[in-house]
């Protein structure tokens, strides 16, 4: 077994990166992400790469734009207001096919909010976060581990299928510490023939572009980039199941909110009530097979959020709405207790759940 | 099977994150699953810094300690706010140089340690929360001189290796007080 060293989260995913060959950093801060900036700035000029405190967000997000187009590993982290700040940027790499990583831990909103952990920019993640048909892979960390392995995992499906991954962790999973292990055999980026690292007189030109004037052609990307998506929605939707053999009830969440509900589900358990867990970890793709299953053999599932209720949504059309969807939800940077869980899960058993 | 939950909690810069850092990484070295969730924002400037800490022979589901087992209160605010959270038959340490009153419940078991007050006796202001710490471990029975410099290692940076020694004394100190 590999040596485990304490790290937060935000820290993991630092160290995580740079194991993967990023060696390109953007920035600018913002609580509660700010120490995988300030893990950067450390060790970036160590290992000869770049650490860069922008000017702003966007100009953050546009750097990564230029990296990413000479086809090298790069990245940027922001929180929720940062987020929508790169909106633009995510847009545009999406037009233009380009891999990034980006770290969204997530703040209270909406408009400035609050500091505190908050899971309320699901939609924003999951179903694009900026104009245009795009998506992004959403990988959503439970724990430290996972913010350092889903980073790994991160960087390698943005290159295989030349997109973005965003790691959509909340304050909580970037604060806390947990044991970690660090060994990964990072396998060598795929060949990048369309990076824009000049012709040696030996090529045409690359070019790196999202502005189609012609509508034929811009529909061809489009659909061309959403066969790519299909392909990913087949091979890449990843997710937990706990106690689910024997299940009554559904519970499902991702991140904090999933840690929260393992003590709630241990807690129904010894009380008699058979209850599980789905945690998604594909955000994007969301993980419809094991609800559309579930939908048969449960009689509701609960959906705990850190927010008024976005992945419920996705719930709703993943069970076809064969079962009651109830929603147990705290907001505003407030985390819902165990004992608060139990209770949903309660009410879905006793029939409650609308 | 046990689980501990800790909650430490004290103004910011007396060593709340960092004494609670150190019993996490004894646990760890334990081979002891562990969390660390310490409280961010305004509220650590100057106001009431709190770190929850869970160490358990089972993985550790939400990292957020409401109800503790152990509570450590390094300032009146900190008691006055966590006192009836601790669970029934758990534990208060208390910082009895800088908290004057006692613990109303009659249903915790409490120690009085007046850690600040011997840290300045004994050359030691920065470190009431490691006499502390120490006073923790005598009372749980752990109190192993390997594991403890196993973990004073971990969280004393090789830039402050001079600093282990008196680490120990401050542990030492709490043991015996």
């Amino acid at each position: 077994m590999a040596d485990k060293v304490l790290m937060k989260g935000n820290e993991a995913i630092a160290e995580a990166a740079i194991i993967a060959g990023c060696k390109h950093y953007f920035g600018y801060p913002i609580t509660p992400q700010t120490e995988i900036a300030a893990y950067m700035a450390k060790r970036m000029p160590k290992i000869g790469g770049v650490f860069l405190q922008a000017e702003s967000e966007i100009a953050a997000i546009n750097m990564v734009y230029g990296v990413a187009a000479t086809g090298h590993r790069v990245m940027t982290s922001s929180s929720s207001p940062g987020i929508s700040l790169k909106g633009e940027g995510l847009s545009y790499l999406a037009g233009a096919d380009l891999p990034s990583l980006i770290v969204n831990v997530q703040r209270g909103g909406p408009g400035l909010g609050g500091i505190q952990p908050s899971q309320s920019d699901y939609f924003q993640a999951t179903k694009g976060g900026a104009h245009g048909d795009f998506h992004m892979i959403v990988l959503a960390p439970a724990s430290v581990q996972e913010m350092a392995d889903l980073t790994v995992k991160g960087f390698e499906l943005a290159d295989k299928y030349r997109m973005t991954s965003m790691i959509l962790a909340d304050g909580t999973m970037g604060q806390m510490m947990e044991p970690v292990a660090l060994d990964y055999e990072i396998a060598p980026a795929p060949e990048k023939p369309w990076a824009t690292v000049g012709t040696k007189m030996a090529r045409e030109h690359n070019i790196v572009n999202s502005l189609f004037l012609a509508p034929e052609e811009l529909e061809r990307v489009n659909f061309e980039r959403y066969e790519r998506y299909a392909a990913i929605k087949e091979n890449e939707t990843m997710y937990e199941e706990y106690m689910m053999e024997d299940a009554d009830i559904c519970v499902a969440a991702f991140g904090i909110a999933a840690r929260v509900a393992k003590n709630a589900i241990n807690e129904a358990r010894k009380q008699g009530i058979k209850v599980g867990l789905i945690r998604p970890i594909t955000l994007w793709p969301f993980p419809e097979a094991p609800f559309k299953k579930a939908a048969d053999k449960v009689k509701a599932v609960v959906s705990v959020e850190l927010s008024m209720g976005q992945m419920i949504e996705d719930i709703r059309l993943a069970t076809e709405c064969k079962v009651p969807v109830s929603l147990c939800n705290r907001a505003g940077g407030m985390i819902p207790s165990p004992e608060q869980v139990l209770e949903a899960i309660k009410a879905a058993n006793n029939g409650g759940a609308k | 099977m046990s689980t501990t939950q800790f909650l430490f909690a004290g103004f910011g810069g007396q060593g709340i994150l960092f004494s609670g850092k150190f019993l996490a990484y004894k646990g760890l070295m334990e081979d002891k699953n562990v969390s660390w969730l310490p409280s961010y924002g305004p509220e650590m400037r100057g106001g009431t810094a709190s770190c929850s800490v869970i160490i358990s022979d089972t993985p550790v589901g939400s990292p957020i300690v409401s109800n503790p087992d152990v509570l450590v209160a390094m300032n009146l605010p900190s008691l006055d706010k966590y006192e009836d959270s601790v669970v029934p038959g758990g534990t208060i340490f208390i910082d009895s140089t800088l908290i004057e009153r006692k613990v109303k419940r009659d249903d915790v078991t409490v120690h009085y340690i007046p850690a600040t007050g011997l840290a300045n006796e004994n050359g030691m202001p920065t470190l009431a929360n490691m006499i502390i710490a120490g006073k923790i471990l005598a009372a749980m029975g752990e109190f192993d001189e390997d594991g403890i410099n196993a973990a004073l290692g971990k969280v004393i940076s090789a830039r402050h290796a001079d600093k282990l020694g008196l680490n120990l004394k401050a542990l030492n100190l709490g043991k015996e007080n």
